[in-house]
């Protein structure tokens, strides 16, 4: 089983498009994981039908029980976050503020304070109409992306793949370069890397590109919108050959890309003539790369 | 008045409205523009103002000292970011990891852990006639933006109170950031695009909006573009339209090349009249 | 010697699971006596960020001499490994501990970090 992990420093390259459409290419020998979970907008591409969901559980939030609250206001005046407010029972905890850091709960000296698990979110483990599966989540107001949601996500698609006997998992995976695009990275077999002939996505694939060279995994490059600056481009493909990684292809800017998804499609369903020989050879080339 | 504008999504045009109706307004107001977008603020690309002073921001990481700790362990076990690890007779401190929350240091009970100031980013003043203009930027490789966000709005209450209008560029989509960036305005406009994603990222955003209780309104922008269904979700959810400004590709080549739009497109500029009458009208 | 492997299961014939931070398992073959333990590192997964460093202290608690995985350790882990007298082989992905202890004894593992 191959997994091939999608990423593009930053968001906007058009990496969604770029996954949902060589996910209609493999249609029935993959499945396909969301770990874009702050930007989760595959859904709206596969249309989902969830058969399986689960609740996200991450992190803390301090409660202060009124009925044992002495009111000395210890935690308000440590709180480096100032989430704990004056009530008519003593003292409260502002949830939307809190950050689950614990010290109010040490420090409380009659034990007032208890920590809650926050359910944050749900893990959904989805039909499509490409005939894929899809593994993706959603997170609740606030609630922000980590390694944990990532590892699950991935988890639960590499169990899939497995019961399902699919040979690859398709991973559209976290931008930054923090736990939740270590979490992405961390076990792929390849990465497809989706850029724009930008100085700021350049230098953002750049850094991206220590990491997974840190990781020793194979990768290849498919720069977007690669027409509207020939200079950059030109650049971004020097550096490419310069550092291994394979150069698979330039997508011109095209209206295909914005009709599709306004239409809820992808691009080759959208213009299957034009574009299913061009993501065809992206996906031969990438089920390759070792 | 504050006013935090937001997305639910990048690259629907937030700073564009932003700084626009900051100059617009600072034609006759004092007005602060503040860029919050703190991993890629942008609004500086069109605001050329004097520079009044450029702060650095710090945060707060513990620094072991190593000849006073007895090594009881505490520290490791306090934290709940995994910040702080006990390798033998070493501890290993991780600031990336790090929420500055002060336990670690605080309960030492032999004070082996005092807070050390690193850099965080920079705040940059600048001014333009009424019109003040601060950017806010994280160091690379930073990933906590909420910290320089409650730094900055911090810098705004000191200083720019008496300000007629403080406009706040957010950072897009949903998660802590933008909850810290508009949680203190007193309205939120949410601008979005008329496309299946834009409406449902908005739909995340009014979400957001709803959850913090806070009056807010939409503006629609490159209408023209995807289609119509935008408009009817706001009627459903009897939220107020504010403006619709046009897709035109004047004004997508106008905004590459960092020109302010409203003195140059008068659609751009009923959009922004129209804007501050709903808000005026609204407080 | 000692040698622990990042693993996704218990025994010889286990897969040889190429993370490292979010690793299932830590197997220990101590070369003398001829012994191969595990250490079960699942709860890892409750862990939202720092998995590396965590499971980098949990390595540094078994005080190996060397330690085989797959992609190997991300940067903080890194740092904390950095610490110890250890040496890193990675591009055991793939394999199980028996065929990736083999490939590590003909030096056909490269060393990481």
């Amino acid at each position: 089983m191959k997994e091939i992990v999608c990423i593009s420093g930053k968001g906007g390259t058009g990496k969604s498009s770029v996954v949902a459409a060589l996910s209609w290419i493999a249609k029935d020998n993959l499945v396909v994981a969301d770990c874009d979970v702050d930007a989760a907008d595959l859904h709206l591409i596969f249309s989902p039908l969830p058969r399986k969901s689960e609740d996200f559980f991450s992190g803390v939030k301090a409660v202060i029980d009124p009925a044992m609250c002495a009111a000395c206001g210890l935690c308000a005046d440590k709180c480096r976050f100032d989430a704990i407010t004056k009530s008519d029972a003593g003292y409260r905890v502002l949830p939307l503020d809190c950050e689950g850091c614990a010290y109010c709960y040490h420090l409380c000296p009659v034990e007032a304070i208890r920590l809650e698990e926050q359910n944050v979110g749900q893990c959904f483990l989805s039909d499509t109409r490409y005939g894929c599966s899809l593994v993706h989540a959603r997170l609740d107001i606030g609630a922000d992306n980590s390694g944990k949601l990532v590892a699950k996500v991935k988890h639960e698609a590499q169990a899939l793949a497995k019961t399902e006997a699919k040979d690859f998992i398709l991973v559209d995976g976290s931008p930054g370069i923090g736990c939740p695009v270590i979490s992405s990275l961390s076990g792929a077999d390849a990465v497809l890397m989706v850029t724009e002939p930008s100085l700021s996505a350049h230098s953002d694939l750049a850094r991206l590109w220590e990491l997974i060279q840190k990781f020793r995994i194979p990768a290849a490059c498919i720069i977007n919108k690669a027409d509207i600056n020939p200079r950059i481009t030109a650049g971004i493909k020097t550096w490419l050959m310069h550092e291994g990684i394979r150069h698979l292809a330039d997508l011109d800017y095209d209206q295909d890309f914005q009709k599709a998804i306004t239409a809820g499609k992808n691009v080759v369903e959208e213009n299957n003539a034009k574009w299913q020989p061009v993501f065809a050879e992206i996906w031969n080339a990438i089920k390759e790369i070792r | 008045m504050r006013i935090a504008i937001a997305s639910g999504k990048g690259g629907t045009g937030k700073t564009t409205l932003a700084v626009n109706l900051a100059l617009k307004l600072a034609e006759s107001s004092t007005t602060l523009l503040m860029d919050l977008d703190v991993e890629e603020p942008n609004g500086g690309i069109f605001i050329e103002g004097q520079c009044i002073v450029t702060i650095d921001a710090r945060r707060m990481v513990p620094f072991w000292q190593q000849n006073a700790c007895n090594l009881c362990g505490k520290c490791p076990s306090l934290c709940r970011y995994n910040a702080i690890i006990k390798l033998g007779d070493y501890i290993m401190v991780m600031p990336e990891l790090c929420h500055s929350c002060h336990a670690c240091s605080e309960l030492c009970p032999v004070n082996a852990l005092p807070m050390q100031a690193l850099p965080l980013g920079t705040l940059k003043h600048q001014s333009l006639g009424k019109l003040d203009f601060v950017e806010s930027r994280l160091n690379i490789g930073l990933e906590q933006a909420s910290p320089l966000i409650s730094q900055a709005l911090s810098y705004a209450d000191k200083h720019f109170a008496g300000h007629d209008y403080q406009i706040l560029d957010s950072p897009p989509g949903t998660s802590c950031a933008m909850i810290s960036a508009t949680k203190t305005a007193d309205y939120a406009i949410l601008i979005t695009e008329p496309t299946p994603f834009g409406l449902y990222d908005l739909s995340l955003a009014v979400e957001t909006m709803r959850h913090l209780g806070k009056p807010f309104g939409v503006v629609v922008n490159r209408w023209g573009i995807g289609n119509s269904e935008v408009l009817d979700y706001l009627k459903r959810e009897s939220i107020p339209l504010l403006a619709k400004i046009p897709h035109a590709r004047e004004i997508a080549i106008a905004y590459s090349q960092g020109e302010i739009l409203y003195q140059a497109f008068p659609a751009v500029d009923e959009a922004l009249n129209q804007i501050i009458k709903h808000i005026e009208a609204a407080l | 010697m000692k040698i622990v492997f990042t693993a996704s299961g218990e025994g010889w014939d286990a897969r040889i699971d190429p993370r490292f931070g979010r690793t299932d398992y830590i197997l220990v073959y101590d070369e003398e006596k001829n012994e191969l333990s595990s250490t079960d590192n699942r709860e890892i997964k409750n862990v939202e960020h720092g998995a590396g460093p965590k499971t980098a202290q949990l390595i540094f608690e078994l005080n190996p001499d060397v330690l085989i995985t797959g992609n190997g350790p991300g940067g903080n882990a890194a740092a904390i490994l950095s610490k110890m007298k250890l040496k890193i082989y990675v591009g055991a992905g793939g394999m199980n501990i028996r065929e990736a202890y083999q490939a590590y004894q003909n030096n056909q593992l490269k060393e990481g970090v």
